[in-house]
C-alpha cells in the first residue's frame, strides 16, 4: 500500500462520520432556515424576530453567559492555583471537584430544583432553623432575577470543572524556573500570577473560554428543569418551535443565531488571547 | 556591594542531608566558584543563598544582615539560571527590565539601565525580539543582562554556561569574566567544569558529598589540594597516586625512596601531577601502554608498579608503547595524602 495514502485512509472513517452527522445536518438546517415552501426567503427570520419571546430569550441567554463564564473563569483560576500548589492529595481533590461533570445537565437541574423548590431542601433547612416562618417560593415568574441566579448557580456548580481541568493542565506546563526567576527579580505572589501565570496560560485560557462560552449559549436542560418556560432562552426556543409549534424553519433560524453568536465569540477569543507567533515557546 | 557569610548551614531533605554544616565567607567583590560533581550540593547551597530554598540550620548573612527569613526579592540579589529562564512572552527589553519594573522605577531610568546592560552583553540590537527568536547563546546573554541591570549586591550564577556548545562556552567564559570584573559585584558561580572554575575564579570552593573540602585560590587548589579527592577531581589528566611504605626514615613508592612527612603510619599515599615528571635515569619506571600526541605535549599512560600512571611530556621525546621509561618527579611538587582520612599530609 502507498504509505502516503495511509494517513488519509486512517482519517477517512472520522471524516465520513462528521460529514454524515454534522456537515449534512448543518447544511440542511441552514437551508431550512432560509426556505419556506421550497422558496428562498427571510420569512423564518422575520417570524423569529417579531415574536415577543425572541428578545427576552436572546437577553436571558447572553446575560446568563455573561454571569456564568467570567465567574467560572475566576473560580477555576483560583481552584487551579490551589491544586497546583498542593503537595499531596492533589488528584483526590481534582476527582472530587470534577464529580459534577459526570452528571447530566438535566439531572443537575433536577438536583438544584430539589434544593430550591417550595418544599425543597433549602426551605426545609431554613424553616427547621427558624429563619423563616413558612416556605417561600423562589422559582417563580414573579422573580425573574432569582430564576436567573438559580440557573447561574446550577450552571456554575455543574460545569466549572471543565474550565478547571483545562486550566490545571495548562498551569502544570509552566516551568518552575520562570516563577523562581520572577521571584528573584522582585515579583510577589500576585505579580507572579499576573505577569507569569496568566500570560503563559493564554493557550489554555483560550481553549477553556471558547469551549465554555459555546456551551453557555447552548444551555437548555438546567433552565428547563429549574425555570420551565418562565425563563425563555435561545435553545429552549429552538425546542419550542420545532416540537411544540411545529415550525422547523423558525427553529432552524434560531439554531443559526446560536451558531452565529458562538462563531463570533470564538473569533473574539482567538483574537484577544492570541499569542504572537514570535512569542510562542 | 556586600559580603556573604554562611555559618553552620545545613540542609536536610527528609532522610537525606544535602549540606553538612557549611561555613563560608565570600568577601565583598569577590568572585567565588562553587565547584563539584553533580549531586555534591553546590546548587542547593546557591538556592539557599538566593532564598529559593530554606536552610534547615545555620545562618546566612548578606551585607551583615541575616537573610534566612527573607524572600528572594528582599535579598538584593540577582540570579542567572541554568536554563536561562528568559520569559518567552516578553521581549528582550522587557525581560532585562523585568526586575526594574518590579521595583517601580521610572520608565526613562529603566530604558537607560536596560540599554546599558544590553550594551555590556552586546545584545542592544536584539531588544525588540522574543526569546523564541534567539539562539542559546543570545538567551544566555539576555539572562546575564537581566541580572546586571539590577545592579545587585550579590550575583548568583547557576551553571550559566553548561548549555552552550564548547566553542561558545570558551568565548562566553572570557567575556563574562571581563564583564563581572568591571561590575565589581560579589559573585557566586556554580559549575562542574574545572576549567571554568580555574580560569574565572578569585577563589574556588570545592564541594563533595555536601561538604566544602577546600576553599582557596585556583592555583593553590591545583598545587596544594587539601585532600586526595581534590587532587583527583581538579586537573586534566588528574593527579597520579601511588602507595608509599615506610622504610629507614624514607617513604618508598614503586621501589623509589622519597623524603616525606613524618607521620605515625605504615602506608601513606604519594601523589604527583602528570606534568611534574621529567625523563631521567633514576626515578619511577613503568611500561608504556598508550601514547597520545596532543600537539604541544604528549600524554603517556603507563603502568608503574601495577598502578595506572599518566605523564604529560614534551612531544619531541621519542616514546613508543611497550617501552619501559623512567621518570623523575619534581621534588617540590610531590604531595602526600593520608590513605584513611584522605587529607593532605605536610
Amino acid at each position: 500500500m502507498q504509505v502516503r495514502a495511509l494517513p488519509y485512509l486512517l482519517l477517512a472513517p472520522a471524516a465520513v462520520f462528521l460529514v454524515i452527522f454534522f456537515l449534512y445536518p448543518a447544511v440542511d438546517v441552514a437551508i431550512q432556515a432560509f426556505t419556506s415552501d421550497g422558496e428562498w426567503t427571510w420569512a423564518n427570520f422575520d417570524q423569529m424576530v417579531s415574536h415577543w419571546k425572541f428578545n427576552t430569550a436572546l437577553r436571558n441567554t447572553l446575560l446568563l453567559a455573561l454571569i456564568v463564564v467570567p465567574l467560572q473563569l475566576a473560580l477555576s483560576l483560583f481552584m487551579a492555583t490551589m491544586v497546583t500548589k498542593m503537595k499531596r492529595g492533589r488528584d483526590l481533590i481534582l476527582y472530587i471537584w470534577t464529580i459534577p461533570l459526570g452528571i447530566s445537565d438535566l439531572a443537575a437541574g433536577i438536583i438544584w430544583l430539589a434544593i430550591l423548590e417550595q418544599n425543597g431542601f433549602l426551605n426545609s433547612a431554613l424553616y427547621g432553623l427558624g429563619v423563616i416562618d413558612s416556605p417561600a417560593t423562589y422559582l417563580s415568574y414573579q422573580n425573574p432575577f432569582v430564576l436567573l441566579i438559580a440557573v447561574a448557580i446550577a450552571e456554575i456548580w455543574r460545569s466549572t470543572a471543565i474550565v478547571l481541568v483545562i486550566l490545571v493542565a495548562g498551569m502544570g506546563l509552566i516551568p518552575k524556573e520562570y516563577y523562581e526567576a520572577a521571584e528573584v527579580f522582585g515579583a510577589g505572589p500576585w505579580k507572579r500570577f499576573v505577569k507569569i501565570t496568566l500570560p503563559m496560560m493564554r493557550p489554555s485560557l483560550q481553549t477553556a473560554l471558547i469551549l465554555r462560552t459555546i456551551l453557555a449559549f447552548e444551555v437548555f436542560a438546567v433552565v428547563i428543569a429549574l425555570a420551565g418556560v418562565q425563563m425563555p432562552i435561545l435553545m429552549g426556543e429552538v425546542y419550542e418551535w420545532e416540537f411544540r409549534l411545529r415550525e422547523s424553519g423558525v427553529a432552524a433560524a434560531y439554531a443559526l443565531v446560536i451558531l452565529g453568536i458562538s462563531i463570533a465569540f470564538t473569533i473574539f477569543f482567538l483574537w484577544v488571547l492570541r499569542t504572537p507567533k514570535e512569542a510562542r515557546v | 556591594m556586600a559580603e556573604i557569610k554562611i555559618k553552620g548551614v545545613e540542609k536536610r531533605f527528609a532522610s537525606f542531608t544535602a549540606l553538612h554544616s557549611i561555613d563560608l565567607t565570600v568577601k565583598d567583590q569577590e568572585f567565588l566558584v562553587l565547584l563539584g560533581a553533580s549531586g555534591c550540593g553546590k546548587t542547593t547551597l546557591l538556592r539557599l543563598i538566593a532564598g529559593l530554598d530554606f536552610a534547615t540550620e545555620g545562618e546566612i548573612q548578606i551585607g551583615g544582615k541575616r537573610v534566612n527569613e527573607l524572600p528572594p526579592r528582599s535579598r538584593e540579589i540577582a540570579m542567572v539560571f541554568q536554563n536561562y529562564a528568559v520569559f518567552p512572552h516578553l521581549t528582550v527589553f522587557d525581560n532585562i527590565g523585568f526586575g526594574l519594573r518590579m521595583k517601580k522605577m521610572p520608565s526613562d531610568q529603566i530604558r537607560q539601565k536596560v540599554t546599558k546592560a544590553a550594551e555590556m552583553m552586546h545584545i542592544e540590537q536584539l531588544l525588540e525580539r522574543y526569546s523564541g527568536q534567539l539562539s542559546g547563546g543570545q538567551r544566555q546573554r539576555v539572562a546575564v543582562a537581566r541580572a546586571l541591570a539590577m545592579e545587585p549586591e550579590v550575583l548568583l550564577m547557576d551553571e550559566p554556561l553548561s548549555n552552550l556548545d564548547a566553542l561558545l562556552r570558551m568565548e562566553m567564559r572570557a567575556e563574562l569574566k571581563g564583564v563581572l570584573q568591571e561590575s565589581k559585584t560579589t559573585t557566586i558561580y556554580v559549575t562542574h567544569d574545572q576549567v571554568e572554575a580555574m580560569s574565572m575564579a578569585d577563589r574556588i570552593a570545592v564541594m563533595h558529598g555536601g561538604h566544602i573540602i577546600q576553599a582557596a585560590s585556583p592555583i593553590s587548589v591545583y598545587r596544594d589540594p587539601a585532600s586526595r579527592f581534590v587532587g583527583g577531581f581538579i586537573g586534566n589528566p588528574p593527579m597520579n597516586f601511588l602507595p608509599a611504605k615506610r622504610s629507614n626514615g624514607h617513604w618508598t613508592a614503586a621501589g623509589v625512596a622519597f623524603d616525606g612527612p613524618s607521620v605515625d603510619k605504615e602506608t601513606i599515599e604519594f601523589a604527583i601531577r602528570p606534568e611534574d615528571l621529567d625523563p631521567s635515569d633514576t626515578g619511577l619506571s613503568g611500561r608504556v601502554r598508550v601514547v597520545e600526541p596532543l600537539g604541544a605535549h604528549q600524554l603517556v599512560t603507563m603502568d608503574v608498579d601495577g598502578h595506572l600512571f599518566r605523564a604529560v611530556l614534551e612531544s619531541d621525546l621519542p616514546i613508543g608503547s611497550g617501552e619501559t621509561i623512567t621518570l623523575a618527579p619534581k621534588p617540590d611538587r610531590i604531595r602526600w595524602f593520608d590513605p584513611d582520612s584522605e587529607n593532605a599530609l605536610q
